[in-house]
């Protein structure tokens, strides 16, 4: 009976330790990769597009059509306490630390990370992997190496992007649809948005790219099972990379609230 | 019981069949190895003298291309030796196998050509990662072996719009356009129509007499085998159950061995 009990609570512990343990060894060989071997300039530009330049219009719908209803909604509630100006310095904190980084790292975990867990996980039960590995080539630093590093310069850039788009959106929504003072919206936003408020937005972005890109590279190159397998990669590593990045966002947003404090001393 | 030359008939003293002409290319001992809790290969022993094409027999799923992995480094032991020219390739890591994987080529089951690369880049892929530079020596070489295959002009195709003879054969130019001095080939007849077949057979016969080459075959098409083995060896319930020449396997009379040439299940 407790030895079931045992066994049944054990077995997915000790999975996400075991899982845990292969992404932090595998991040420590991408790094130990970065130092040892040559760049792959050519992957690296690669991934750069198709991370970075393909996500372009999910980054800027996201970005936008979330800053606009944050702002209308915000105004509904702060309308009514006659702080109607105030919607833009709420909503661009908010886009800037919060939302600008977390939506932004859903959607490329979505958009990449799926594509990244696909496409290595259809070359791992092709055999393409092991070819690779015949033919003298470390898998790792051929196709991890390159998609780690464009996503590490990637999602900062895409995330600022996001903030951007969100705080014009809003302030256009707010200035057309809402009837807000566009000086005092502006004037608001300015005083209450710091750079250390992007920085920490950007920050949290580099680290939920690091996050996605080595669950879902993880996630490839441990595919079995042919196609079946590679389905079910591709959704355990949006599932998993996409909790961590909740999950992660919690603690980073503790941490960096210290580093970077909230507001005016 | 069948007359097992090889494992059964070998110098206790040296582990080397009797009749061995010259150093080996590959050699392996008391090889063990479990998958998944199933133990597939429980203690090979092998050798494959320079320049002579061993074939490997056995029935689907007993552990054949599990062992031709083994002789790269694709997959480590969980017991045994492996050596590969003399050098112990046993747990050795990805990076200290490097200099083995230069002098044995692979051809996997499926060709393994990788899909974003149309058959030039795939055949250039092993040259430009050795170093080459000069894109009309990787040309050159390109077609040197591409004609060698009898694939010339095919550069521009993509994997997916060849057949699975031409991928086979695109595959095996990528795994000799380096000119390793050993090539392991998964299953290079299966699914392939008899014609095709028989042309793979001829050009595995040819890179031996053309250039010397070591072959290991993993197969279970008998045409095949008698066709481009020198010796042949039977892996059976994870070991090597028979060794020998062709001739001496057709004139084997082992029921299990008689049962697999003549494809009778029991």
């Amino acid at each position: 009976m407790f030895g079931r009990l045992f066994i049944a609570l054990g077995t997915p512990v000790v999975g996400f330790v075991r899982f845990l343990g292969e992404i932090l060894l595998l991040a420590a060989d991408t790094f130990r990769c970065l130092f040892t071997h040559r760049l792959r300039w050519r992957l690296f530009l690669r991934q750069m597009v198709d991370i970075g330049l393909h996500s372009q219009m999910l980054v800027i719908v996201t970005g936008g059509f979330t800053g606009a209803v944050f702002a209308a909604q915000t105004f509904f509630q702060f309308n009514k306490l006659g702080m109607g100006s105030a919607v833009g310095a709420v909503v661009s904190v908010a886009i800037c630390r919060e939302l600008g980084p977390v939506l932004t790292a859903l959607m490329v975990s979505g958009r990449v990370g799926a594509a990244m867990t696909a496409e290595i996980g259809t070359m791992k039960v092709t055999e393409q992997v092991d070819a690779l590995r015949a033919l003298a080539v470390y898998p790792v630093d051929y196709l991890v190496v390159p998609r780690a590093l464009a996503m590490m310069v990637s999602m900062p850039l895409l995330t600022a992007e996001c903030i951007g788009f969100g705080i014009i959106a809003s302030y256009l929504t707010a200035l057309t649809l809402l009837d807000v003072n566009g000086t005092y919206y502006l004037a608001n936003m300015v005083r209450w948005t710091l750079l250390r408020d992007l920085i920490m937005g950007t920050s949290k972005a580099f680290c939920f790219g690091i996050l996605i890109v080595f669950i879902c590279c993880h996630k490839g190159l441990t595919t079995r099972e042919g196609a079946v397998g590679v389905g079910r990669a591709t959704t355990e590593a949006v599932v998993v990379s996409s909790l961590a990045v909740l999950i992660s966002n919690f603690f980073l947003t503790m941490a960096l609230n210290i580093v970077y404090p909230a507001g005016y001393q | 019981m069948a007359k097992r030359r090889g494992v059964a008939d070998r110098d206790p003293e040296r582990g080397q069949p009797k009749e061995e002409k010259s150093a080996p290319m590959i050699s392996v001992r008391g090889l063990r190895k479990s998958i998944a809790g199933q133990e597939i290969l429980r203690g090979i022993d092998l050798e494959v003298s320079v320049g002579e094409t061993l074939v490997i027999i056995g029935r689907s799923g007993g552990g054949k291309s599990v062992l031709l992995k083994h002789l790269i480094g694709l997959l480590q032991p969980d017991a045994g030796e492996i050596r590969v020219t003399g050098q112990n390739i046993t747990g050795m890591k990805e990076r200290a196998l490097r200099s083995v994987r230069e002098k044995v080529g692979i051809l996997f089951q499926s060709g393994a050509l990788f899909d974003s690369l149309n058959v030039e880049d795939n055949l250039a892929f092993p040259l430009l990662e050795a170093g080459e530079r000069d894109v009309n020596a990787i040309r050159r070489r390109i077609n040197e072996v591409l004609d060698v295959v009898e694939l010339e002009g095919e550069n521009e195709k993509m994997p997916e719009s060849l057949s699975g003879g031409m991928r086979k054969r695109v595959g095996l130019a990528r795994a000799i356009i380096r000119q390793p001095s050993c090539v392991l080939y998964d299953e290079p007849t299966s699914g392939l129509d008899p014609v095709v077949s028989d042309s793979i057979d001829r050009l595995i016969r040819r890179l031996q007499e053309r250039f010397g080459m070591t072959s290991v075959v993993v197969t279970h098409d008998m045409k095949s085998a008698f066709h481009v083995a020198d010796h042949i060896a039977y892996l059976h319930d994870g070991r090597i159950y028979f060794y020998g020449t062709p001739e001496e396997l057709q004139r084997c009379d082992d029921k299990i061995i008689q049962d697999f040439l003549q494809g009778r299940s029991t």
